[in-house]
């Protein structure tokens, strides 16, 4: 990436200790416009941390954080108004299962950027329909399979026009058949020029989707690179042993 | 035998009675409509204060809804009732009703929500706060809807309880079913108006006790 254009994400020296325990120690990153950077890691290295981090979901305990410029971590910036800039898909979908597809993406439409009833449920539909479930508007969440609760998910993160997508593993709660749907959301999102973050083992679409794969092991960035050079060459010895143990 | 069934059974004393009791029916559907509300909103709060971030909050919440518990309810209602005007407090006896209730019920309600919001994941608050939701806007639109349907069973039979409790009024002359039935025994000398009285309650309560097993059957399967 040789783009001069400030980044979207910013992350200087970003520290999280849960007690005595440190999870993140130090992390540098930054997420450049429409870059798709990809995380890969071994369980409890702190890559969900880190993602969590950068919405402030999880509370960082030093270092700063910055989206488009806004300093997420100042007092006077309004986290609430910032996280709608700041998509987040999780693993296990976290849709509302007491509301359908369209009322789990028309809430915050509703309620943060206080749209009226039946505006808010047209650009819920549209948010629907990009992730090609216009038709699923009214099931509910326990009537649709794995793949279309996640793409339900990214649509109610996309309804409200993020700047970035944070993605925590999304496929991995998927049967290996339904992985493929939300994978080719993603790309779609990739093409459409949306900034992503994502935290994934799925090695192929990283190859092919990937600006910048990052691996992370307890709680530093050991190295990053394009996905040729981590996947196929990568320098550091923990990298490669982790490389190679995915790829088996 | 007859006489047995003179004194529990006499339906002659019951029709009678029958007027009496339904007056005192009315003033136990009145307290209902106090003493529910008051203890569904007061258990709402006192389940807030319980998940308060502060330390301090929820161990004087912790204290509270221990201490309301740990004290009979009747006791509780002599104390409002008679030991406030001491204090300089006269209450007419529904608002010590009201008050007794509110104390006591709070705490039972209270401990139910907990459990509810308790139980609803925290990938829910997770995805409603990512979304810029604020924490009480993500409290009613997600999770407590989700919490008051996972406890449903359990909160309609604390209501059934308080029905019954009711009928603590009595002590404090509020006028309502069980006081009214006593009312017609003592002049009548007889005890066929108490079994009226227990087979309005029944007729009342049985409904919504079923209503409770079939909903626990749904949520259980
Ligand atoms: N809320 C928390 N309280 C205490 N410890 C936590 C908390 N969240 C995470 N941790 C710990 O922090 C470390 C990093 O966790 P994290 O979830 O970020 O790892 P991860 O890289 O996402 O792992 P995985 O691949 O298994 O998802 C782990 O040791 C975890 O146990
Ligand atoms: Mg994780």
């Amino acid at each position: 990436m040789t783009s001069n254009r400030p980044p979207i994400l910013e992350v200087r020296g970003l520290r999280k200790s849960f007690g005595h325990l440190e999870v993140l120690r130090g992390i540098d990153l930054e997420v450049l416009p429409q870059e798709l950077v990809f995380i890969i890691g071994p369980s409890g290295s702190g890559k969900s941390t880190l993602l969590r981090c950068c919405n402030r979901l999880e509370e960082p305990t030093g270092g700063s954080i910055s989206i488009d410029g806004v300093d997420l971590m100042a007092r006077s910036t309004d986290i609430n108004a910032m996280r709608r800039r700041i998509g987040m898909v999780f693993q296990s979908f976290n849709l509302y299962p007491h509301m359908s597809a369209l009322g789990n993406v028309a809430l915050a439409l509703r309620r943060v950027l206080g749209r009226k009833r039946t505006e808010a449920e047209a650009l819920a539909l549209a948010a629907l329909a990009r992730v090609g479930l216009a038709e699923k508007a009214n099931a509910y969440p326990a009537e649709l399979s794995g793949g279309q609760q996640q793409r339900v998910a990214i649509a109610r993160a996309l309804a409200l026009g993020p700047k970035i997508m944070l993605f925590d593993e999304p496929t991995s709660a998927l049967d290996p058949e339904l992985v493929g749907s939300v994978l080719k959301v993603m790309r779609e999102l990739k093409a459409g020029g949306m900034t992503m973050l994502v935290v994934s083992h799925e090695m192929r679409f990283a190859r092919d989707a990937a600006d910048r794969v990052i691996f992370m092991d307890h709680g530093l960035i050991v190295e990053e690179g394009t996905p040729e050079q981590i996947f196929s060459g990568p320098r550091e010895v923990r990298t490669q042993a982790f490389i190679a143990e995915i790829a088996r | 035998m007859q006489a047995l069934l003179q004194q529990f059974f006499d339906f002659a004393i019951m029709a009678r009675a029958l007027p009496l009791l339904l007056t005192g029916l009315g003033q136990t559907l009145v307290l209902c409509l106090v003493v529910i509300p008051l203890g569904l909103i007061g258990g709402l709060l006192v389940a807030l204060t319980s998940l308060a971030r502060s330390r301090a909050v929820r161990w004087s919440a912790a204290a509270a809804i221990d201490f309301f518990r740990a004290i009979p309810p009747l006791v509780l209602l002599i104390f409002v009732y008679a030991g406030l005007p001491f204090a300089g407090i006269r209450l007419s006896p529904l608002a010590a009703v009201a008050i007794a209730f509110l104390l006591n019920n709070s705490s039972y309600y209270g401990e139910i929500y907990r459990a509810g919001i308790e139980s609803v994941g925290h990938g829910q608050w997770d995805a409603a706060r990512s979304t810029g939701l604020k924490a009480r806007q993500a409290l009613i639109y997600v999770v407590l809807p989700q919490a008051v349907r996972n406890v449903l069973p359990d909160l309609i039979s604390n209501t059934v309880e308080v029905v019954k409790l009711t009928s603590l009024a009595s002590v404090v002359a509020l006028p309502e079913l069980l006081y009214s039935a006593d009312m017609a025994r003592s002049i009548t000398f007889n005890t066929s108006p108490i079994v009226l009285a227990a087979g309005i309650y029944l007729v009342m309560l049985w409904p919504i006790v079923r209503l409770v097993s079939r909903l626990e059957r749904r949520i259980a399967s």
